[in-house]
């Protein structure tokens, strides 16, 4: 399995560590446990098809990135810096 | 028809012409007391035990491919019940008491073989682990054993004591842990459930769940509908498929977690093995292949196949603990699809919809788990009570934070596990 | 028997080996199985569960029947093909499954047993009594299944792992292969030809037949000739690609060393590579399929291209007097070839009505081979049913089988894709797109003229080139046999007697048809019942005629009972191959302090810590480590003592938004910290609960130095990253780990003040250093940095200076040390001294410990947003309900406590429903004798004082204990403020 780092360029995938469902960039605002923060925390989708997930380039750039590729076969179509993902979406 | 060493010389001397079929074949009926999603292990547990404990038979397992072609058929066989935050203590001890009745009680061999499970340990602070770990499973009425690194040495002689990355300081010991056969057990249950007129539906994919008010009132399915007051969803691989069917989002995130065989070898390792550092566990099977198996890919994904670096690693961890396998070849490898959830432990719960129930997240423990789900699921669906060694798997444990069963203590949150 | 004058190899030296204790004759590097055929050994096998004579089949790694034992001592292998293994002078080949011989097998008596041992019997069987599974059945049944045996001695040969990189990577150096490797080569791609073979050439070099006019194993040294002078193609032989995986990596195993007599010591034996290619062309051929009918398990039954591979290459034949069987033009392709090399062919048995004839050789149309009778060495008849139903009966030792053909579709099923039928040849293809750039082509993709074959390879390197932006010339495909494949399917005959599929685990007809009738009629179980597919061969000669058998059995076409699939590795692959490098230490890294040669000088034994070895203590004279340890203790709490922290995770943290940032991914605040001043901190996982802990040190308004605890040091720089990029990316912060860019000691007692005083540039003035203060320092005019902060409770400073400079700064502590009374200490007195101070490690926040647990539960609540606060605040993760840390002391004095022990009330019985907690942490200790201990207990801040007791059944302990404060020792802190 290889993914191609914004930064540095296609890599294998022992380089990379993973987090997770992209969700977690959508961290709730509020400071109280809330259904919303449950929701946030630990229930997903869990496609069977196309997903966005969070990698790092940990042995390499240190990058944090937002993955799009499908479960069921594998291919990575898009591959961004969550950074980039996250100043999209407003946060701070 | 009764199984026995005399029925197997008999029908031998006659041309093994008097077999029957170990279960029907029949067309789904209108409509069921209850339809079980699922004819996997836990799913086929579910409903010989709904029949046998409940006397429930009015019973439709709805299967979309073929009996026992989940993680029951693609696992490292191994049966323990070596927990210890309570709730997984307690049912995970049960289950083990129904693996020891469960020749008998099913009258299939299922080749239960309790040749003791090994944990090694590297380090003082493992070693204190492993022993809250064993007094806990003593407290329950298990089994448990310290052994020191003589102790190790007795049992696996064959380990690099020596000349390895991390030093083995001893082991737990689990005398009653073992392995089975993993087909055999879902073959078991099938033909007892079927035996007590349950309906076993093979290539049957359901394609809907139907909720009138807030109740489920049956299931859409590929062969047609299906009217049941009372569906339990037990697929583990694909519950966060399933469950939306019923506009539920589940604690669970799916990956793929390799498994490997060797060819055929005559006895060389007669325990289950269990290497934490490496993330390695090996045992031999009875044709005599090493089956064994390591961490998750760590990826979500519903492949059923692994990539390269973890089978590596699998391997690295085998050659640096045994290096006596090196010469033994890796014949097959595949992958199996995990529920995993937050907390690394189940869920066996009463869904948000009435008349819907959930048996999933079985993280990659779930064959040890097949008879005490299935048992312990027919309670909850029969009575809707909980049974007692189940009643910590809660699907609310996560919202309110009460009852996580986090055995491996790196959280209570996706991905960690 | 060796044909004189016969062979491409006839001119090989010749060389002795041994098999079975027999020194026999051999030309090197011919295949095992070849030399042994040559010498009349027939039986070179024993099948897995009747023990049943077996010879070999083909001439490939797919042999199901000759597995033998290769050499001795610790580093024999068992279950090598004599197909594969080459001869060389010294081999060494024992039979396996068989004792005492596999000429002579005792273990043979299963096959009289062979009515009761059908499909699946042992699921019916051996349940009674209960006891005797473990104890009788089982050990009788795995001593007599496996194949053969590991030495049990650790593996003594080197192995390596690679990985190589190319635009193109061949697969199978058959005419196909070639082809696509000449193409792509001409155009200027980077190609890697990997084959299977001693050498490439594929079935080129097993026919007689013409490309280009001339002998096509001249076509092949020609082309293999124009390869070996493009410096962008290797070509690699031996080598087998055993897997696809995702984005164009594939795994491949060379066989690198085993074929020679005395390999240079620098030679691994195998090598696993990792290939990623852009493009991939499959040119992996085709299988020969056998014929299922009465005995075609004996040896001397034979797959007619193998039979004509043996005749080709290495000039040997299995016996005198053959029967040809086919339903293909193959058929007549071996009568011709033994007739034509002098070999008496008894009769051509051709299933197809419409067969060609073969001039010399008696011809049967429409006619089936029935059973192939003999004794232990092999066939010596075979029956036949003639077109007009009339039975005959041979003589014969050689019986070659041809079934057509199974495009070796492996590879293509490894990514989850399923082969199709296709009905014209009566065999799966590659379904389309089944491996994201992999191209089938040739008698893989159902191509079978060499002359196709050529033209598939040449068309799909060309295809694949265009994918990647190059042009290849149009290449010039030689002339080369094109007959058309015509094909008579026929899977198994009817007949008495058994009639083999899976040669390897025995299954039969019979069996298959068995499952059928109890209903495992889907092909899974089917499979998973009989076992059929599961052997080393993993169905490659046997699971399309098992399909077929078990769709005839249910009525239904072969594609609707079902597919076959295949999982990697294309052929097995030793551990030792793809675990290379991790025997031994290899396994993981080692990480060593700068003090490490000095701990170790010192007797010092190291103990692992996430990677990185510690001393565990500095023993004196005879000393064993509780001595030593308290010994150490006491000194850091009289005097002055030193030891080695650098293995902490140090993260600098800079940026004008860096104490912002810390205050969101720390439960307290460090916003509030002066510069100069050093603060704990308490690190929450979004789980809420604590994730690590460790001090912070700002040393300028931007400027942070951030520690975490050894073992967690990556994943808290991960964690931190995360939330940098990923939930504040517009924050000015950033971050780097400077763990093994600083050698930090901590210098700690009374007299550390007084140590530091004499080492630091201009000395040490205590006033300017308070607790909890931190600044830089110069020693000998370099610039370091001191922190007043401490982990045993005595006044302690660490000191840190540039890594290049530890070894030497560690001495210099350590000698003042020893001048002062005191000297270097270890883990287990640094265990010691925070366990009589209540400081926790990993033992306690375990990843199950909140902020509550450890009693920092106000700290989190009272706190703005930060990372955990919100999960840290549902109601399970906190109250009474909870076991919350505590310390315990023995009531009795002196008594040992142990960690991983229960606590229950008095009284009550030790069993889980009365678990109170359990104890993380027990040490010396030297304030109060005896030993301490920290654990948690059920609400355990209300119960202080309160009598329990530890129970430990594994060590067989119960010890009466008083429940304390976690703090034990100067709980005022009045020693660490000095």
């Amino acid at each position: 399995m290889r993914l191609r780092c914004p930064l540095c360029g296609e890599r294998d995938r022992r380089e990379f560590s993973y987090k997770g469902a992209a969700v977690a960039l959508d961290r709730p605002a509020t400071e109280d446990w809330s259904a919303e923060w449950d929701d946030y925390l630990h229930n997903r989708a869990n496609p069977a098809g196309e997903t966005r997930d969070l990698w790092q380039h940990a042995a390499g750039c240190g990058a944090w990135l937002v993955v799009t590729r499908d479960t069921v076969t594998h291919a990575v179509t898009e591959v961004a810096l969550a950074r980039d993902a996250a100043r999209g979406k407003g946060a701070a | 028809m009764r199984f026995s060493g005399l029925k197997v010389i008999k029908e031998g001397l006659t041309g093994n012409r008097g077999w029957r079929p170990h279960w029907r074949d029949p067309d789904p009926k209108g409509a069921y007391d209850m339809v079980i999603i699922g004819g996997g292990g836990h799913g086929l547990a579910t409903a010989y035990y709904l029949a046998k404990e409940h006397g429930i038979t009015n019973v439709a397992v709805l299967e979309k491919g073929y009996l026992g072609g989940g993680n029951v058929g693609r696992n490292t066989t191994i049966v323990r019940a070596n927990y210890f935050l309570p709730g997984n203590s307690e049912f995970y001890s049960h289950s083990l008491k129904l693996w020891e009745s469960m020749e008998e009680e099913l009258n299939f061999n299922v080749m239960h073989s309790q040749r003791g499970l090994i944990n090694l340990f590297h380090s003082d602070g493992q070693r204190d682990a492993f022993a809250r770990r064993g007094n806990a499973m003593v407290n329950q009425g298990d089994d448990a054993i310290l052994l020191d690194r003589e102790g190790v040495r007795q049992h696996l002689p064959y380990l690099d004591f020596e000349n390895t990355r991390f030093p083995i300081y001893g082991g737990l010991y689990h005398p009653r842990g073992g392995t089975a056969r993993h087909d055999a057990v879902a073959w078991g249950y099938a033909r007892g459930a079927d035996a007590r007129d349950v309906d076993l539906i093979q290539n049957c994919a359901v394609t809907g769940i139907d909720v009138e008010q807030g109740r489920v009132t049956g299931v859409q399915t590929t062969r047609g509908a299906i009217r049941a007051k009372k569906v339990g969803v037990v697929v583990a691989g694909r519950s966060s498929q399933v469950a939306a069917m019923a506009g539920l989002r589940l604690p669970i995130e799916s990956h793929v977690l390799q498994a490997f065989v060797t060819e055929g070898l005559k006895p060389a390792i007669d325990h289950v093995v269990s290497f934490g550092m490496g993330h390695f566990y090996i045992s031999q099977s009875d044709k005599g292949g090493l089956v064994f198996g390591g961490d998750l890919d760590f990826y979500a994904s519903y492949a059923a196949r692994g990539n390269l670096p973890m089978a590596e690693h699998v391997m690295e961890a085998g050659m640096t603990l045994m290096p006596m396998i090196g010469k033994a070849k890796v014949l097959r490898s595949w992958g199996g699809i995990m529920d995993m959830t937050p907390d690394g432990s189940p869920i066996i719960d009463r869904a948000p919809v009435e008349g819907l129930y959930l048996n999933c997240g079985w993280c990659y423990g779930g064959f040890k788990a097949v008879p005490g789900s299935g048992f312990s699921f027919a309670h909850l669906m029969a009575t809707d009570r909980h049974h007692a060694p189940a009643a910590r798997y809660r699907l609310d444990r996560f919202a309110t934070g009460r009852g996580l069963m986090d055995e491996e203590g790196t959280g209570a949150q996706h991905n960690l596990h | 028997m060796r044909l004189a004058g016969k062979g491409r190899n006839r001119d090989a030296e010749e060389v002795r080996f041994r098999f079975d204790g027999r020194e026999l004759r051999g030309r090197a590097g011919e295949p095992l199985a070849a030399a042994l055929m040559a010498q009349g050994v027939r039986v070179m096998g024993r099948s897995f569960k009747y023990h049943r004579p077996r010879g070999v089949m083909t001439a490939g790694s797919e042999e199901p029947n000759a597995l033998v034992t290769v050499g001795r001592g610790a580093g024999r292998e068992p279950n090598v093909r004599a197909t594969v293994q080459e001869v060389h002078a010294g081999l060494e080949a024992f039979g396996q499954n068989a004792w005492p011989l596999v000429d002579f097998d005792v273990m043979a008596v299963n096959d009289l047993f062979a009515p009761v041992l059908g499909a699946g019997f042992y699921y019916k069987t051996f349940m009674w009594p209960r006891r005797f599974w473990e104890k009788v059945y089982e050990p009788a049944i795995r001593r007599a299944a496996g194949l053969g045996a590991l030495s049990g001695e650790h593996n003594p040969d080197p192995y390596e792992k690679a990985f190589a990189f190319c635009d193109l990577l061949v697969i199978g150096a058959g005419p196909a292969g070639l082809m696509a490797a000449l193409t792509a080569g001409r155009a200027g791609a980077e190609v890697i030809l990997a084959d299977e073979g001693v050498e490439p050439g594929g079935r080129l070099l097993s026919e007689d037949e013409t490309v280009a006019g001339q002998p096509a194993h001249v076509w092949v040294a020609t082309a293999l000739a124009e390869l070996a002078a493009m410096p962008n193609v290797r070509v690699m032989t031996r080598t087998t690609v055993t897997g696809a995986y995702d984005q164009g990596t594939y795994g491949a195993l060379e066989r690198v060393s085993g074929h020679l007599a005395s390999p240079a010591p620098e030679l691994p034996r195998e090598c696993f590579w990792r290939i990623s290619a852009k493009r991939a062309v499959l040119a992996a051929g085709a299988l020969e399929r056998p014929v299922a009918f009465a005995g075609n398990d004996r040896p001397g039954v034979m797959m007619a291209s193998a039979l004509r591979s043996y005749l080709h290459r290495w000039g040997v034949v299995p016996g005198r007097s053959a029967v040809v069987f086919g339903n293909n033009d193959d058929a007549q392709r071996t009568a011709r070839d033994l007739a034509a090399a002098g070999v008496h062919v008894a009769a051509m048995v051709d299933a197809r009505p419409d067969a060609p004839e073969v001039p010399g050789v008696p011809t049967h149309r429409g006619a089936v081979v029935t059973g192939a009778a003999g004794g232990r060495q092999g066939v010596e008849a075979v029956s036949l049913r003639l077109e007009d139903g009339r039975e005959e009966r041979l003589a014969a030792d050689t019986l070659a089988v041809s079934g057509g053909w199974n495009p070796t579709v492996h590879l293509t099923c490894h990514m989850n894709g399923r082969p199709v039928w296709n009905e014209e040849i009566a065999a799966f293809v590659p379904a389309e797109g089944a491996v994201p750039g992999l191209t089938p082509a040739g008698a893989c993709a159902g191509v079978f003229s060499t002359r196709g074959c050529l033209e598939a390879g040449a068309r799909a390197a060309r295809e694949a080139l265009a994918d990647l932006g190059r042009q290849a010339p149009a290449a010039e495909v030689p002339e080369a046999e094109d007959a058309p494949y015509r094909l008579r399917p026929l899977w198994a005959v009817e007949g008495k007697g058994r009639a083999w599929l899976d040669f390897q685990n025995d299954v039969t007809v019979k069996d298959v048809k068995l499952a059928a009738r109890e209903n495992y009629r889907s092909v899974e179980h089917m499979k998973r019942y009989t076992t059929q597919g599961m052997a080393p061969d993993q169905g490659k000669n046997s699971n399309v005629a098992a399909l077929a058998v078990l769709a005839d059995a249910t009525g239904r076409s072969i594609p609707e009972t079902g597919t076959t699939t295949f999982r990697p590795p294309y052929v097995p692959v030793s551990i030792a191959a793809m675990g290379a490098g991790a025997q031994g230490e290899g396994f993981a890294p080692v990480r060593h302090t700068t003090s490490h040669a000095a701990s170790r000088a010192r007797g010092a034994p190291m103990v692992e810590a996430g990677l990185w070895y510690r001393p565990s203590y500095f023993p004196q004279g005879d000393e064993d480590w509780e001595a030593a340890c308290r010994r150490e203790a006491r000194m850091v709490r009289a005097a002055v003592g030193v030891a080695d922290v650098s293995t902490l995770g140090k993260i600098d943290v800079q940026g004008a938004d860096a104490a912002r940032f810390l205050d969101f991914v720390y439960a307290n605040t460090f916003s509030t910290l002066k510069p100069g001043r050093v603060r704990y901190g308490l690190m929450l996982r979004e789980d809420g609960h604590v994730m690590d802990d460790g001090t912070t040190a700002r040393f300028g308004e931007d400027h942070f130095v951030t520690t975490t605890t050894t073992a967690a040091a990556g994943e808290v720089m991960a964690h931190l990253e995360w939330v940098r990029q990923g939930l504040c990316p517009a924050w000015d912060v950033r971050l780097i780990s400077v763990t093994e860019q600083w050698a930090q000691f901590a210098v700690a007692g009374p007299k550390s003040a007084e140590l530091l005083d004499g080492l630091i540039d201009g000395g040490l003035d205590k006033s300017a250093w308070p607790f909890m203060s931190c600044g830089p320092v110069t020693v000998q005019g370099i610039e370091g940095r001191l922190f007043r902060i401490s982990f045993s409770g005595e006044e302690g400073y660490e000191i840190a200076l540039p890594a290049r400079y530890g070894a030497a700064l560690f001495e210099e502590l350590a000698t003042r040390a020893e001048a002062l009374g005191g000297g270097p200490y270890g883990m287990e007195a640094l265990n010691a001294l925070r366990v009589e101070k209540g400081f926790i490690t990993h033992a306690e926040i375990h990843g199950r410990t909140t902020a509550f647990d450890i009693g920092m539960g106000r700290m989190v609540s009272a706190k703005t947003d930060c990372i955990g606060k919100a999960a840290a605040s549902r109601e399970g993760l906190s109250g009474p309900e909870r076991e919350q840390l505590v310390g315990f002391r023995p009531v009795e004095e002196g008594a040992a406590m142990s960690a991983g022990a229960h606590v229950f009330a008095e009284g009550a019985e030790a069993v889980r429903e009365n678990d109170q907690g359990y104890v993380t942490s027990v040490a010396p200790s030297v304030a109060f004798g005896g030993w301490l201990a920290l654990g948690f207990l059920r609400d355990g801040r209300a119960r202080h004082g309160e009598t329990v007791v530890l129970v430990d059944h594994l060590r067989g302990t119960r010890v009466r204990a008083t429940v304390q404060e976690p703090v034990q020792f100067d709980p005022e802190g009045g020693r660490l403020r000095g």
